[in-house]
């Protein structure tokens, strides 16, 4: 008993010892870092987003939008925009994870916003269902991203991303933040289990083998039409010729 | 007379060219082997088809360049089976066109009419055919077997009950009633007005005692979609803008034109879009169309909050949803 007791107390003054460290460390660290990201606005993302993050006639205010948005914005590397064209598209991120993390701390700290969901929260695998995320997908995602998740279009050249390959937490973060024409899904409306849940099930399509055949890009109809059109019929076409043509 | 027509001359048939494996006993035996080569192809097919059946695991897969990750089993199968029916039908053609026989037959045509011995036995043999059954005396077999006949040949009008039975007022209502909680779908759970940040969109339905067991049909009607804005970006008839609850506006999911369910919601152009035929309409605006073959806005449903800030219907929807029907008063 008097071992118990002993052992509880050191593991409490230990935690307790090296949560006040970590704390002292993550001030000193934080303010440094949120130093950093400023820095970096400036240089690079105030010239349209403004040098208070209020935003203009180009480009939104990003106060409020939290450190979720931007380290989905920065880091699946939409933002800096390439160009003005109807959307701003995923490519290879311009900042570093370090510099993203530091841009973020820096906007989180003018108001508060959506936090960047850590490793822990976003265990899937285990507190997701794959079963649940098919429906809530169907009902709420496939409309706009297809029903395997392939993406799809929207109106005036923008379009639904393509969900395949994305990094969970910037699933995640889409949800929450509801980046550029996506809406945002409230962590009431759809929990943020429910969240995981849907990010399993496009894990699970992901992996999905193509048991019937190519997989035509797995966008419905469309291709498939195509391919029957072009191939099924110009072949069709070829021996209907060569049926009616003369021997020599 | 002058305006006599000519009769055109019958060019009859052009002469007969001859195939080369007709005349040389070369290039038939070319032909030939030729015809034997395809028939081989597809007993190849064939193999293939059975050796992917028996021996391709089926969990094997391997890459192909525009094709992307292919299962071996179902490949081979496919394949297997295309080239030997194809490579059956080629050989078959390839044979006819080389080597059967190609010259032009004349087939004269012959006259339709049996001949008057052929028809006369026909006849004696309906009329004692009618005179064994005894049909004229017995009247009972005639008269049953044509109540029988006619019955049997009214049966198919039975079909005609699967028309119904009449929906009633089924497309005029739904199941939203004045304080019908709003709940999530899925997930069934009440939603409180704070619980929506601007931007935010959700799927609900109407409460029900039994979710468990909501019909598809009511699904089909009551789905509605909520929408938050700034209350100030909204552009609405003060009716309408009533209906709306501190930002917060629902329309029904049916779209007016077919009945898709309408959720493409943009939120930078605070556009909703159908993705069946284009449809788009202005959220700002009560849902206007702007774009596409929709007749009418989206039916609004107005929604409030209870004591505890949980939204609910404040009345039923005020028009049918869905698609135009006959009954449907389009006003």
């Amino acid at each position: 008993m008097l071992l118990i007791l002993a052992l509880l107390a050191i593991g409490t003054t230990f935690s307790i010892a090296s949560a006040t460290t970590t704390a002292q460390t993550t001030t000193a660290d934080r303010t440094a870092q949120i130093e950093e990201g400023r820095q970096i606005f400036l240089k690079g993302c105030a010239s349209c987003h403004g040098l208070n993050l209020e935003g203009g006639g180009i480009a939104p205010s990003l106060i409020g939008v939290g450190a979720a948005s931007v380290d989905f914005q920065v880091g699946t590397g939409r933002m800096p925009l390439a160009d003005m064209s109807a959307q701003a598209m995923r490519k290879a991120p311009l900042y570093d994870a370090t510099e993203t993390a530091a841009l973020a701390a820096y906007v989180a700290s003018t108001a508060p916003g959506p936090k960047v969901p850590s490793d822990s929260v976003l265990n899937y695998e285990r507190d997701g269902s794959t079963a649940a995320g098919g429906e809530l997908f169907r009902n709420n995602c496939a409309m706009c991203h297809n029903f395997a998740g392939q993406g799809g279009a929207l109106s005036q050249g923008k379009y639904a991303p393509t969900l395949m390959g994305v990094d969970p937490k910037y699933i995640y973060e889409a949800m929450i933040t509801g980046p550029q024409s996506m809406p945002v899904f409230s962590d009431k409306t759809i929990t943020p289990a429910e969240k995981l849940s849907i990010i399993k099930w496009i894990k699970t399509a992901e992996k999905e083998p193509n048991l019937g055949g190519a997989s035509l890009g797995r966008v419905g109809p469309v291709t498939e039409g195509l391919l029957g059109w072009i191939l099924g019929l110009g072949l069709l076409i070829g021996v209907a010729v060569w049926l009616a043509m003369k021997a020599r | 007379m002058s305006n006599e027509i000519e009769a055109i001359k019958d060019p009859g048939l052009p002469a007969h060219i001859h195939r080369k494996a007709d005349h040389d006993p070369a290039a038939a035996n070319r032909a030939e082997r030729q015809v034997a080569i395809l028939f081989g192809i597809s007993a190849l097919g064939t193999l293939l088809l059975i050796v992917s059946y028996i021996f391709v695991p089926q969990d094997l897969f391997f890459f192909i360049p525009v094709m992307g990750n292919q299962n071996a089993h179902q490949l081979g199968l496919g394949l297997g089976m295309a080239i030997s029916l194809f490579f059956i039908g080629m050989g078959a053609i390839h044979w006819a066109k080389t080597l059967m026989p190609d010259t032009e037959v004349v087939a004269q045509r012959h006259e339709f009419r049996s001949p008057d011995a052929d028809r006369k036995e026909f006849v004696d043999a309906v009329k004692s055919g009618a005179t064994a059954s005894g049909l004229g005396r017995r009247s009972l077999i005639k008269k049953s077997l044509g109540a029988a006949l006619g019955l049997s040949a009214l049966s198919p009008l039975l079909l005609l009950r699967d028309l119904g039975p009449s929906p009633k007022q089924d497309f005029q209502k739904t199941s939203w009633k004045s304080g019908t909680y709003l709940v999530t779908d899925p997930g069934n759970r009440r939603i409180k007005a704070a619980d929506l940040e601007v931007g935010a969109v959700a799927q609900v339905l109407p409460e029900i005692a039994d979710p468990e067991h909501r019909k598809l049909s009511d699904i089909g009607k009551d789905a509605v979609l909520l929408i938050r804005l700034r209350p100030q970006e909204f552009n609405l008839t003060p009716t309408k803008m009533a209906m709306t609850h501190d930002g917060i506006i629902a329309f029904s999911k049916i779209c007016s034109h077919m009945g898709c369910a309408v959720a493409l919601y943009e939120q930078q152009t605070k556009h909703l879009l159908c993705p069946c035929h284009q449809s788009t309409f202005d959220v700002t605006r009560g849902a206007k169309v702007i774009f596409g073959p929709a007749a009418r806005p989206l039916p609004q449903l107005n929604i409030s909050v209870d004591g505890e800030g949980y939204l609910v219907a404040r009345e039923p929807f005020s028009e049918p949803v869905g698609p135009s029907f006959w009954e449907r008063n389009s006003q």
